[in-house]
């Protein structure tokens, strides 16, 4: 057992008080795992709580609920964080209630991210926090039935909820202690379980909101309701680079139906300086407020407004800490030109990025040069809820709900927006409709508390589908050239990347294949643009995982050898003898993700009508590869089977661990098929599901194959790292069944919608 | 404005709203039966998804004025206690992730279990194409349905 010093999370743990209970009963068979649910069980709540620390209660009954911190946008940490919690406090899952915590840093110390969901980081930073936080209240339980017995704690067990002191015969449930252990001091250390111990963590559980869901149960922003509630929506620039100049006919729209209010709102202070999540894409838009969606709607059609250009800018971004400094340009930018802009500074010198050895001796010398270039479009993330939020702003006081990724980020901005001070604001976190980056960058909520604050009534903003797609902060388009020189024995001498976009490089100079060659070099640019980007499910990595991967393909056919042997021999020199210092994998980890791969698909055992293709790839602390196999029917490639094998660390949910690789697998799939946005004269060129091709059932994968590396390591990223290599899978599986290799995403274009 | 009588989840209920509204928005915003969801507002993603008398319908394409005294079934009066065999299967199979689409998939699927009990791989694709998961549950979602047929 492990000795953690509780101090370093000690302000989490210091409140501990009685709360008022009521016996009331709560339905409870979705708590439960793996049991029919006709079995429906009753919980019966307690009369009274006793809150040991921010992470849970414990009632006089015995029933513990355990606060979720983060929010929960279908990568399952609503349940998968409690599991830890309960893990570490020795409870019976079954006695569990879990509730969605409310936001507050000092419930839950982390600064802006202590309850954070993205970036695949959640399981992983809150793994020593969740732990602590049953453990601590296991001893405070412990050390309460030490004194009322007598004994000393060390001889106290517990298991399932229960006290034991086997020499005297003592025994009781946590609800008989609960209330004095809440007067027992937080403990100095704890002990925390070896992962042999673990009963929870690995045992998979159903979802904690699997009924609600199932039921249509409110949980969602968009579902919120508030007596005397107002439906807002906004009207913005019809194109990237526009802003509001005037309303024109306001007192038309007002008078219409159900309208409350049309008004501007400017979304972010002239002189606040921004954060990386206060990216919008609109400095001012209309709003119309109403007392129905459907009024609002119709209203918000016959919005007649004038346009005008933005001004160019220079910002300066706070970065995490980092000053950064943001040129926004004022034109209506094409795809087109950005194309030909990228082109143009991929001939041009640019911002060396790493070089290992002498690159350009080797490509002089070399007895082959293979050379090829990757691209990929913007993508709209495409939530299916789509972006939403609630505010209600009384005097100097603002209450907002909705889904959201990062409240600690957004709160600063709505403080300064709405000269209100910071402690004065609250939020309540919504389960998501998908996020994939997309609600770190909640501009929705400022705009819906300086609405509130305007009609003075509380108040929903919603966006349309087609605000959602064209209001995006999307994935930013790349390009991407890889280099391969061979020497006269068919050796691998050297590798050149070449990488840029807009407005942001893809590149990852220090992954591999960095450290398993000689001769190296990677170099960057980027083109400023005033289309709004950011974070998309494996930013950057869902580009470079495809393009490299795709290349080291066709470097292993040109070299004739297998793929996974060419990689795996690449990962052997990487363990064995790395060049260069700075490489971010652990090679071992890599190649072991590919062997299990191999040996899940069965990769040795060829079938003639089947076209695979391979891929792997290290993002977010995580290891994935896949095996793709492929069939063409009707001259579309069809998706057969995916084996998939990931290297995450110890696996809390098994079950939801596997459905969220699959959702990876399948949503990477789609994007690499049909994924794709462009702009011209800055006006997005999709709107909504019938331009903008989603994957469908059809399409997705027949079968997939989950496979985890068990090597008990503490948990990393499990969000993320399934998607981006599922890019190069579908690319390789595609040379393999139709002859032609894959450089420009979207694989499939112009493919017919199937709605 | 105008008064309308509906009968939703076998209850009589009356609503005052613009005859064009669609059922979607007369069902979130007036009677408070979330469940329903907006995905597209067009018929492509198949998040609003009810029963009208019994067959699948785009909510959101579906004026109050055109649903005369046909029955309307929503996922909340899809059964009594949650316990509709694909509501079960949804769950032994812990399909949802943010869940969202769900309750669209779940009507969309019930109205194909309705007309063909025993729904070949086929057949649910294309009784199902018209829902839409960004997160990707598509092969959980045809394993819950093989096991509610079952
Ligand atoms: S909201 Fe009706 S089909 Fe999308
Ligand atoms: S579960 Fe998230 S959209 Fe389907």
């Amino acid at each position: 057992m492990a000795l953690i010093k509780t101090s370093v999370n000690r302000r989490s743990f210091l409140k501990s008080s009685a709360l008022a209970g009521g016996g009331l009963m709560l339905g409870f068979s979705w708590l439960a795992s793996c049991k029919p649910v006709t079995e429906e069980e009753i919980l019966t709540l307690p009369e009274e709580w006793f809150a040991i620390n921010s992470y849970l209660k414990i009632g006089d009954n015995g029933v513990v609920t355990i606060f979720s911190p983060n929010p929960e946008f279908g990568q399952n940490v609503k349940t998968s964080m409690p599991m830890i919690v309960a893990e570490e406090l020795d409870i019976d899952w079954k006695k569990v209630i879990v509730e969605q915590a409310v936001y507050s840093q000092e419930k839950f110390p982390g600064g802006a991210f202590g309850q954070f969901s993205g970036g695949s980081q959640g399981i992983r930073t809150k793994w020593q926090p969740l732990r602590m936080a049953g453990a601590t209240a296991k001893q405070m339980l412990k050390e309460a039935a030490a004194q009322t017995w007598n004994v000393p704690s060390e001889e106290i067990t517990t298991e399932n909820g229960v006290l034991t002191h086997e020499a005297s015969g003592n025994t009781a449930g946590y609800g008989e202690m609960a209330s004095a252990a809440v007067q027992i001091p937080v403990p100095e250390e704890v002990k925390l379980k070896e992962a042999e111990e673990f009963t929870i963590i690995g045992h998979s559980k159903n979802n904690v909101d699997g009924k609600q869901i199932v039921t249509g149960k409110p949980m969602f922003g968009i579902d919120y309701q508030k007596e005397g509630m107002l439906i807002a929506m906004a009207v913005h620039p019809p194109a990237f680079g526009m802003t509001l100049e005037t309303i024109n006919n306001a007192d038309a729209i007002k008078s219409m139906s159900g309208i409350v209010d049309v008004f501007p709102v400017k979304i972010y202070k002239e002189t606040y300086k921004r954060g990386y999540f206060d990216t919008n894409s609109f400095p001012e838009m209309v709003v119309v407020v109403g007392q129905s969606t459907w009024q609002v709607m119709q209203a918000k059609k016959e919005v007649e407004a004038s346009w005008k250009p933005i001004t160019p800018s220079t910002q300066t971004v706070n970065q995490f800490g980092r000053d950064v400094i943001v040129h926004t340009p004022a034109e209506l930018e094409n795809t087109e030109t950005h194309n030909s802009q990228i082109d143009e500074l991929m001939a041009k010198p640019m911002k060396e990025a790493r070089r290992d050895g002498d690159p350009d001796t080797a490509f002089k010398n070399a007895a082959k040069v293979i050379e090829r270039t990757y691209s990929a479009p913007y993508l709209a993330h495409n939530c299916m809820e789509p972006m939403n939020a609630f505010a209600h702003v009384e005097g100097d006081q603002v209450w907002l709900a909705g889904p959201l990724q990062a409240p600690g980020v957004i709160e600063p901005t709505i403080s300064d927006r709405l000269d209100i001070p910071i402690e004065n604001i609250e939020f309540e976190m919504t389960r998501m409709g998908g996020g994939f980056g997309r609600r770190a960058y909640s501009h929705y909520m400022v705009e819906a508390a300086i609405i509130s604050q305007k009609v003075n009534a509380p108040v929903k903003l919603v966006y349309t589908r087609e605000d959602d797609m064209t209001n995006g902060i999307y994935r930013p388009t790349y390009k991407a050239i890889f280099r391969a020189a061979l020497d006269e024995n068919n050796a691998l001498t050297a590798i050149h990347i070449k990488a840029g976009g807009v407005p942001e490089s893809p590149l990852f100079a220090n992954r591999f294949p960095a450290g398993s060659v000689d001769n190296y070099l990677a170099e960057e640019f980027a083109i400023d643009s005033n289309i709004s980007t950011g974070a998309f499910r494996a930013p950057r990595s869902n580009f470079m995982a495809g393009a490299e991967q795709s290349f080291l393909d066709e470097v292993a056919e040109e070299m004739g050898k297998d793929p996974i042997e060419f990689r795996l021999d690449l990962l052997k020199r990487a363990e064995e003898n790395p060049v260069g210092e700075s490489n971010d994998y652990d090679a071992k980890r890599y190649a072991k993700v590919l062997k299990l791969v191999r040996d899940k698909s069965e990769w040795a055992t060829s079938n003639p009508s089947i076209s695979r293709g391979v891929s792997a790839y290290f993002c977010h602390n995580s290891y994935a590869a896949h095996v793709l196999d492929m069939t063409m029917e009707e001259g579309r490639p069809v998706v057969q089977k995916v084996t998939c094998a990931i290297d995450c660390g110890i696996v809390v949910n098994p079950d939801a661990a596997t459905n969220m690789a699959e959702g990876g697998i399948v949503d990477g799939i789609g994007n690499a098929f049909f994924g794709e946005m462009t702009f011209k004269d800055g006006v997005p060129q999709k709107n909504n599901f019938h331009q903008y091709r989603m994957i469908r059932m059809s399409e997705a994968p027949k079968e997939i194959s989950v496979h985890f590396v068990d090597n008990g390591i503490d948990p990393t990223g499990l969000g993320e790292p399934p998607f981006p290599p599922i890019f190069g899978a579908v690319a390789n599986a595609m040379y393999k069944a139709t002859g032609e290799r894959q450089y420009n995403q979207p694989f499939l274009k112009n493919s017919k919608i199937l709605g | 404005m105008a008064k309308f009588s509906l009968t939703i989840n076998k209850k009589n209920v009356e609503v005052d709203v613009d005859p064009s509204t669609p059922i979607l928005w007369v069902l979130r915003d007036h009677l408070n039966l979330v469940g329903t969801k907006y995905g597209c507002g067009i018929a492509q993603c198949g998040a609003c998804t009810i029963h009208l008398d019994g067959n699948a319908m785009r909510s959101c394409i579906l004026p109050i004025d055109k649903v005369g005294n046909q029955k309307i079934t929503t996922i909340e009066g899809l059964s009594n206690h949650g316990d509709h065999p694909l509501q079960k299967a949804w769950i032994e199979h812990d399909v949802p992730q943010c869940g969202y689409c769900q309750s669209g998939q779940i009507m969309s699927a019930a109205a194909l279990l309705k007309e063909n009990k025993t729904p070949s791989d086929e057949d649910i694709d294309i009784a199902m194409n018209g829902n839409i998961c960004r997160c990707g549950t598509y092969t959980r979602i045809k394993a819950a349905i093989k096991t509610a047929a079952k």
